[in-house]
């Protein structure tokens, strides 16, 4: 009995460990958004709160707590309080499967706990695709519950397109199942690593740089799916300003909006995690091994891998923001043609073809 | 431990199912619908089928039950109009099932079932997914085809359908 209270204890930790990490990153995102669109749009964005406006999240986190908490006449009450709940934990729960770091053990009292990987799971990528799904909920529900027809439209059309292109977000992820030959997050990010070469967005074969499996196909159709999935511009249908007011959460305030918010951020954060570890080597540095072993400092070679990851995670988050300063939005039947019409066949054509690759030349 | 959880998740897959045509409004039945399911799905995890536990998520919960919602929220329906004069017939169905179970029950006793050597498939692969794959696409390959085509089938006929008063539009105008 004592060894089960220990592992739940030391998984509570990680789990609390977790969520924390996520939730300076959520609020880091709000700064770093508002700033690089600031730059983007030759503006400095907030300055007020603190120097260069780095407490503006602290500012804002006490607003929104303090607001007047508004359910509107005739919503379905449960429901309208439901949503925002589901939308979060839904956000939150993916993380659960993500390495941060590299696969190391460590033995705390006869128990064998992996410090960087809350749940190293061996359906990882599966069980993140069906958290995905799920998001789904929260978004419609929440539409519906307002009672009010912005809410429902941009819930319907939340469902339709998360609906669309969830299913070339998995398509897109089959190619690097068969080069990696496993559904767990960890043993895919291993088998990428000795170099950039490896990543399997270039999928050069172990014996030498050819990159005959390249997954450069794959990667743009999950990242453009990516972006739709997460509801953001120019995939922004369902909360498009200039028709329906603020979409499916039009109808909330206080810190009901503010978990809406903070899931739309922690899912970007996922789903840049899952790209850094399925195309891009996850902890994995460019180069065979770390800078920190050749010095001879192998017990902080972690430090480096995780730094690594955090720099690419927070590229592919330059990147969403990026976007939003770049492109304008699509129409909804842009939308729904360019996901079944482009997205799909490309990510068919890329598991034809990597499949012919690799039975005529097997990794 | 096991047990626990396999009473637990029993229960509420029971409770739930119960909910879900007993409830009034659809929108509370569907969400019954997906606690079921996530609760089916935790029991094939207890099972150490965790590949069919995520893709019972993903394809019931993630992408029917969405449509469900969507129908039921397109339509709006009127929360009295779900219970046409159907009691008498749930009646008899209802009874033939409880028969059915108690007669099955009392013939076959409490015991578990007997397994008979030899009819467990053994496979090599280490995982649940690899597991799944290996017999899909050998032994039970030919169903796996007649299934695909089936859905292949009904798929095209959908769009049939979904097309036809497209064309005679376009025809007449």
């Amino acid at each position: 009995m004592t060894e089960l209270s220990l592992r739940l204890a030391v998984t509570f930790a990680q789990i609390l460990a977790e969520m924390s990490i996520v939730m300076i990153t959520v609020a880091t995102l709000t700064y770093f958004e508002r700033k690089v669109l600031g730059w983007m749009q030759d503006r400095m964005g907030p300055m007020e709160v603190g120097p260069y406006g780095l407490l503006q999240p602290v500012a804002d986190g006490i607003k929104l707590f303090f607001k007047e908490d508004i359910v509107p006449a005739g919503a379905n009450k449960a429901m309208f309080a439901l949503a925002p709940m589901l939308t979060m934990v839904v956000a939150m729960i993916g993380f659960a499967v993500i390495p941060f770091g590299p696969n190391i053990t460590l033995d705390i009292y006869g128990i064998t706990i992996k410090p960087f990987v809350v749940a190293d799971i061996n359906i990882g990528v599966l069980y993140i695709l069906a958290i995905a799904s799920i998001g789904a909920y929260g978004i419609i529900l929440g539409g519906w519950a307002s009672n009010s027809k912005y809410s429902l439209l941009g819930g319907l059309r939340a469902a339709a397109q998360v609906i669309s292109y969830e299913l070339n977000v998995g398509l897109a992820l089959v190619g690097v199942l068969m080069l990696a030959g496993t559904l767990s997050l960890v043993q895919i990010t291993e088998a990428q690593s000795g170099g950039f070469w490896h990543w399997f967005i270039w999928g050069g074969r172990p014996d030498g740089f050819f990159p005959i499996h390249t997954q450069i196909f794959a990667f743009v159709v999950f990242i453009i799916s990516a972006v739709a999935e997460t509801n953001r511009i120019p995939f922004d249908l369902p909360e498009a300003e200039s028709e329906l007011v603020a979409g499916f959460f039009t109808e909330y305030s206080g810190m009901r909006f503010a978990f809406f918010v903070s899931a739309e951020y922690a899912n970007m954060t996922l789903v840049s995690c899952v790209a850094s570890a399925l195309f891009l080597g996850g902890w994995n540095a460019p180069y065979p091994g770390t800078i920190l072993e050749y010095i001879g400092l192998e017990q902080l070679a972690w430090v480096e891998h995780i730094v690594w990851f955090a720099a690419k995670v927070y590229f592919f988050l330059f990147l969403f923001i990026w976007i939003r300063a770049t492109l304008p939005r699509l129409r909804y039947d842009q939308l729904m043609r360019f996901g079944w019409k482009v997205m799909l066949p490309i990510a068919l054509a890329n598991i034809i073809i990597t499949s012919i690759t690799l039975y005529f030349f097997p990794r | 431990m096991e047990q626990v959880f396999f009473f637990y998740f029993a229960l509420v897959i029971a409770a739930a199912s119960v909910l879900v045509v007993a409830l009034r409004n659809p929108i509370y039945s569907a969400l019954a619908l997906l606690i079921m399911f996530f609760h089916v799905a935790g029991l094939y995890v207890t099972l150490h089928a965790e590949f069919l536990a995520a893709v019972q998520i993903i394809v019931y919960a993630g992408a029917i039950l969405v449509l469900y919602l969507f129908v039921v929220m397109l339509l709006n329906l009127r929360q009295d109009d779900r219970y046409h004069r159907q009691w008498p017939m749930a009646g008899i169905v209802g009874a033939t099932l409880v028969i059915e179970a108690i007669i099955l029950t009392v013939m076959k006793g409490w015991t578990a079932p007997v397994v008979a050597a030899g009819t467990e498939t053994t496979v090599g692969a280490t995982t649940n997914a690899g597991a799944i794959g290996d017999v899909l696409y050998s032994t039970y390959l030919f169903p796996f085809e007649v299934a695909s085509l089936i859905l292949l089938v009904a798929m095209i006929g959908a769009i049939m359908l979904a097309k036809k008063d497209i064309v005679e539009v376009n025809s007449e105008g």
